[in-house]
């Protein structure tokens, strides 16, 4: 059964060797492992969070993009929309204004041909009453002298009556 | 596998029964029962091997206090050629067997005063204890040279890291709680030491070889050294707990049933790590050698029935050496993942959110 008695001499140098080793390894072995390996999860553990928040940056930087870019596109067409709606109300006007000036100008030139036109009714009625006038003047002393020479002077009246008409005019 | 195994014990169960009338007629040729115990007990020389006649031994300091010789020292050689030097002597049977005795003024035999002999034991200890601070130094060496930012070690020193990562994160932190920085340079210790000291001791030659953690003196070392650890840094709730534990009064009042209860299981927990430990790898060391002496065993019953067991024995011990090595880590952990245990049972934190979680 002397195997399971402890050995007084044994015990007492296993409590020597281990209470030394204990020593010599809590004072210089573990603690500066154990740290480093903490210091290094901390670090790891640092840089995933790190890593992370850099990722959702990103991302935010990528949707704030996004965001920009979606306003500038729908500023774009709202411009060009603002355009297109300009561009017609230009043209309309520009057509209406147009058209109003056109039959604004028609009337005009058909109140002058009007008045032309009665200037000129105006003119020849005088020009025929007096040509008429001279006419029978003429025909009227023609009549006096002799028939033929009646005639041929009546003609000659009418031509100069014209020539003069024309030389007036 | 396992009908390998099945098979192989039939054999051996069938063996067994020639093997009992052999062995008791070649008694005096091979004692195997002698020669598992003197590979397994602690002996005052440290035996490598015998060739022919020759016995290739390690002498080792013999260091006695007795009342008669006062302190005696002198190599264990000295046994080799005399059977009583200055009075002392090995004892041949008897409680103290292969103990150092000496004889009385009355003839009688008894143990000297103080026996703190360099056995083998012990000089594979300090064998032991001088590899692992070599060991532990050199990885710790790496961290002071190193950055731990900068750099992975590789290799053997992360190897190491590996298990005390595993060590630290899986047994101490969880089992001791809020106090587990205090505590890892211990654990740590008594894993790699006790790991070391397994492994060392299925190396079949010295260094290794020597029945260490298998000694129950060690294992009750380590133990008391987690019994300081555990009732020396316990906090006022853990004695507390012990001689006024929250039970009705008339459980501990008038006869203090509970407090003797506890204090019971303080002085259990030490004796359940130094069995625990000691049993598994003593059972170990006997496996692999009972498998050893087996060939032995059979040859003296008969040439050729030694031959085949020579085959089965060798087999048996390559499965048991690769079993042991499952055992020397597993035992280590669990020395060590115990002694956490118990550490973070004398740390009681707040104990109202404890109850509150038992309910």
């Amino acid at each position: 059964m002397s195997i399971l008695l402890p050995d007084a001499g044994l015990l007492f140098w296993m409590l020597v060797a281990f209470g030394i080793v204990f020593f010599i390894l809590a004072r210089y072995g573990f603690p500066a492992i154990t740290s480093m390996i903490d210091e290094r999860k901390r670090f790891i553990d640092d840089s995933l969070k790190n890593a992370k928040e850099a990722n959702e940056r990103l991302a935010n930087i990528k949707a704030e993009g996004e965001a920009i870019l979606n306003a500038a596109r729908e500023e774009q067409t709202q411009i060009l929309r603002d355009a297109a709606a300009t561009r017609e109300q230009l043209i309309k006007e520009a057509r209406e204004q147009a058209a109003a000036e056109g039959s604004k100008m028609l009337a005009e030139t058909k109140r002058l041909i009007e008045q032309e036109k009665e200037d000129a009714l105006l003119q020849i009625r005088n020009s025929v009453a007096e040509l008429s006038l001279s006419i029978a003047e003429k025909i009227l002393r023609k009549e006096l002298s002799g028939d033929k020479e009646q005639q041929a002077y009546a003609n000659k009246m009418v031509d100069e009556a014209v020539a003069k008409k024309n030389a007036e005019q | 596998m396992m009908r390998l195994v099945r098979y192989m014990m039939i054999m051996l169960l069938s063996v067994a029964p020639l093997q009992l009338p052999a062995a008791a007629g070649s008694a005096a040729s091979f004692d195997a029962t002698k020669t598992i115990f003197d590979h397994l007990k602690d002996s005052y020389e440290w035996h490598i091997t015998t060739i022919g006649n020759k016995h290739i031994t390690i002498p080792l300091p013999v260091i006695l206090y007795s009342e008669r010789e006062g302190w005696a020292l002198f190599s264990s050689s000295v046994f080799h050629h005399t059977d009583t030097h200055r009075g002392f002597s090995i004892a041949r049977e008897g409680a103290a067997e292969g103990k150092i005795v000496e004889q009385g003024a009355d003839g009688t035999f008894s143990r000297p005063l103080l026996d703190i002999s360099i056995t083998k034991n012990v000089l594979a200890i300090f064998l032991n204890a001088l590899l692992l601070v070599v060991l532990v130094l050199s990885v710790a060496r790496w961290y002071k040279r190193h950055s731990g930012t900068d750099e992975v070690p590789r290799g053997f020193v992360g190897a190491m890291e590996a298990v005390i990562i595993m060590i630290v994160d899986d047994v101490i932190k969880p089992n001791v709680g809020k106090e587990a920085a205090r505590f890892t340079p211990y654990l740590l210790t008594v894993f790699f030491f006790i790991l070391l000291s397994n492994l060392m001791g299925l190396l079949p030659i010295f260094p290794g070889g020597a029945n260490v953690t298998g000694n129950i003196a060690v294992t009750l070392g380590l133990s008391l050294c987690t019994f300081i650890a555990v009732n020396l840094f316990g906090n006022k709730e853990y004695w507390k707990e012990i001689f006024w534990p929250d039970v009705p009064v008339w459980l501990k009042l008038p006869v203090p049933l509970m407090p003797f209860i506890e204090l019971i299981g303080i002085i259990v927990k030490p004796f359940a790590l130094t069995v625990r430990l000691f049993a598994n790898i003593f059972a170990g060391h006997t496996a692999l050698l009972v498998f050893v002496c087996l060939i032995f065993i059979t040859m003296a019953v008969n040439k050729y029935l030694g031959s085949a067991m020579t085959v089965i024995s060798v087999m048996f011990s390559v499965f048991m050496n690769i079993l042991e090595l499952l055992v020397a880590f597993i035992q280590a952990f669990v020395f060590t993942m115990l002694s956490a245990v118990f550490i973070g049972l004398a740390q009681p934190q707040h104990h109202g959110s404890d109850d509150n979680e038992n309910k």
